[in-house]
């Protein structure tokens, strides 16, 4: 916060969808984009007199992500009713966990600026999705979809330990890619498969009680949970400083408007009777079982950056980069099956490949390069084919034509000349057509030779290797 | 612990339901006729049970994750006092 005046108090709701393929109380599946109500059944429909039957996979899937993130995991677990009336529920309550959730007490690591945080999780339990609604008729009707409804989901709820907006984002994207080390979901904020609410208060620097939150939804993004929640520190210090209170309510972000707006809710909102659901009978998690999915844990990014600084020498930022998503690092790796040089790979992803995906928005899997293509092309330019500057082209193609490096090399004829007869007679017509810059380096201007490299490099089109071109055109300005 | 008319306006709100206020002090009175007669329970001592969350001794019923045919759409629809494009149509519900 740019006032040094108060401190803010955040805690996260994140609901990440469990990638089952059938829904968490009946068999209707999960899939994406059917049309319409065609995923449902007298369950999920809630029609009177039905009976759900928990998935198994949904609980093996929450248990493993619960086990991610440090929580111990339920002897006893029980599923609980959460009621209240809107249209996206059919039944008029949705089937949660209320006080015997599957996960308790975990925590993660985040890094900001360099400075390793531990973020506590109060707790992760398993609950149904709801549907989906359109508003129509210039807001007077809405029309429901209740193929979501049924969905499993697990909710995470942070303590209040994050201290700032930028926390907010690492605390998700360390979620996200735990989450999806995991197998469990996903995690795709932008479709919904992982969407986060937040508690945002601030208090006078010094002072213990917290302030009095506000609850923050509808935002969409990581960088829309960042700007929503700076928004909300700015407008929350504006009250104080104007000796104002701030009102405990939900608040919705507004993307394009940049502004949070109070969503004017019922006060008695909060009120959701949670009682036992007698239709479905206890969990009970023996060690047998634990042991069985705790198995089932892959390494997890903490691991995988440690392991990228000890085994293959990288610094601590580039292994927290590449390790934040799954499919990056999975590249990382499998680069390394061609090509001894990690740091190299590693330049290639933070430079190249993640400038790439940056300016386009597309995610790596969308990509036709491989990390073949990649451990290839710096074989390459280590065996002298191609230089450094020429693998840029190569890897501009890999990355709109995935074909290999070898390849594309012989249909542009971008082989390197490393022929020394060949460059010899490019630097001569160079140094006989550019006398000034010849006479400005013998009367001692370094700067000069910079110049004629530079003209050698494009009359050979970039296919002149660097190291001979130094050597040569010294030798021949010495003469 | 006994209900007042305040309860039960609360819990009639929750239940969207609407009620004259001789109904609701004679809700107001049965309630609490049938809470002092769950007040005898209290005479048990039931130090070191554990609470009861289900009357069946069962725990751990599962099914395997498998997708299997949902409802036909006409069937789904078949209760919907309004349609439209394959979806129930309600009257707005603003938060």
């Amino acid at each position: 916060m740019s006032s040094t005046k108060y401190e803010t108090v955040i805690g996260l709701e994140v609901h990440v969808e469990l990638h089952t393929k059938s829904k968490i109380f009946c068999g209707c599946s999960t899939e994406f984009g059917a049309p319409p109500n065609t995923h449902t059944c007298p369950i999920c429909l809630g029609h009177p007199g039905v009976l759900p039957v928990l998935n198994r996979q949904a609980v093996d899937y929450a248990m493993k992500a619960a086990m991610a993130l440090n929580c111990t995991i339920a002897d006893v677990s029980k599923f609980d009713r959460k009621n209240y009336f809107y249209p996206d529920s059919p039944k008029a309550y949705q089937i949660s966990q209320y006080d015997q959730p599957i996960g308790e007490n975990g925590w993660i690591d985040i890094e900001v600026d360099g400075q390793t945080k531990r973020i506590g999780i109060t707790r992760l339990h398993l609950e149904e999705d709801a549907g989906k609604l359109t508003h129509v008729d210039g807001g007077f009707a809405s029309l429901v979809d209740f193929n979501r409804v049924g969905t499993p989901l697990v909710e995470i709820v942070s303590e209040p330990d994050i201290s700032s907006p930028e926390e907010a984002k690492a605390y998700l994207e360390k979620l996200r890619a735990i989450m999806q080390y995991c197998e469990v979901s996903d995690v795709k904020m932008e479709e919904g498969s992982m969407r986060c609410d937040a508690n945002i208060s601030i208090r006078p620097v010094g002072q213990k009680e917290f302030g009095t939150r506000a609850e923050l939804k509808n935002m969409n993004s990581f960088r829309g949970v960042q700007r929503g929640l700076e928004y909300e520190e700015y407008r929350q210090a504006e009250i104080l400083d104007d000796g104002g209170k701030v009102v405990q309510e939900t608040r919705r972000w507004d993307e394009a408007a940049g502004k949070t707006l109070s969503m004017r809710s019922k006060e008695e909102a909060h009120d959701y009777r949670y009682f036992p659901d007698p239709d479905l009978v206890r969990l009970h998690i023996d060690e047998a079982w634990k042991e069985r999915i705790r198995a089932t844990i892959p390494e997890l990014p903490d691991a995988r950056q440690a392991r990228y600084t000890s085994e293959y020498g990288l610094p601590s930022y580039d292994a927290g980069v590449i390790t934040s998503s799954k499919p990056l690092a999975d590249f990382f790796e499998d680069s390394l099956n061609y090509t001894k040089d990690a740091k190299a790979v590693s330049n290639w992803i933070m430079g190249d490949l993640l400038g790439y995906l940056n300016s386009t928005g597309l995610e790596l899997p969308a990509l036709k390069i491989t990390g073949r293509g990649l451990g290839e092309m710096i074989g390459l330019i280590e065996k002298g084919t191609i230089s450094s500057k020429i693998a840029k082209t190569v890897f501009k193609e890999m990355l709109e034509s995935g074909k290999l490096p070898q390849q594309i090399v012989e249909e542009k004829g971008l082989v390197q000349i490393s022929d020394e007869g060949a460059i010899k007679t490019i630097v001569e017509q160079v140094v006989a057509a550019n006398p000034q810059s010849v006479e400005d380096f013998k009367a001692g201007k370094q700067k000069a030779i910079g110049f004629l490299v530079g003209q050698v490099m494009k009359e050979s089109k970039g296919k002149a290797n660097p190291a001979l071109v130094n050597k040569l055109l010294a030798e021949i300005l010495s003469q | 612990m006994s209900i007042t008319n305040q309860d039960v306006q609360h819990v009639a709100k929750l239940a969207r339901l609407n009620f004259t206020p001789e109904e609701e002090q004679m809700l107001t009175e049965q309630l609490n006729a049938i809470l002092q007669y769950a007040e005898k329970l209290n005479e048990l001592d039931t130090d070191g049970v554990e609470p009861t969350t289900h009357v069946l001794h069962l725990s751990n019923v599962m099914r395997e994750d498998e997708a299997k045919d949902s409802l036909p759409i006409e069937k789904v629809m078949a209760n919907a006092p309004e349609e439209e494009d394959g979806q129930f149509k309600v009257p707005a519900v603003l938060d």
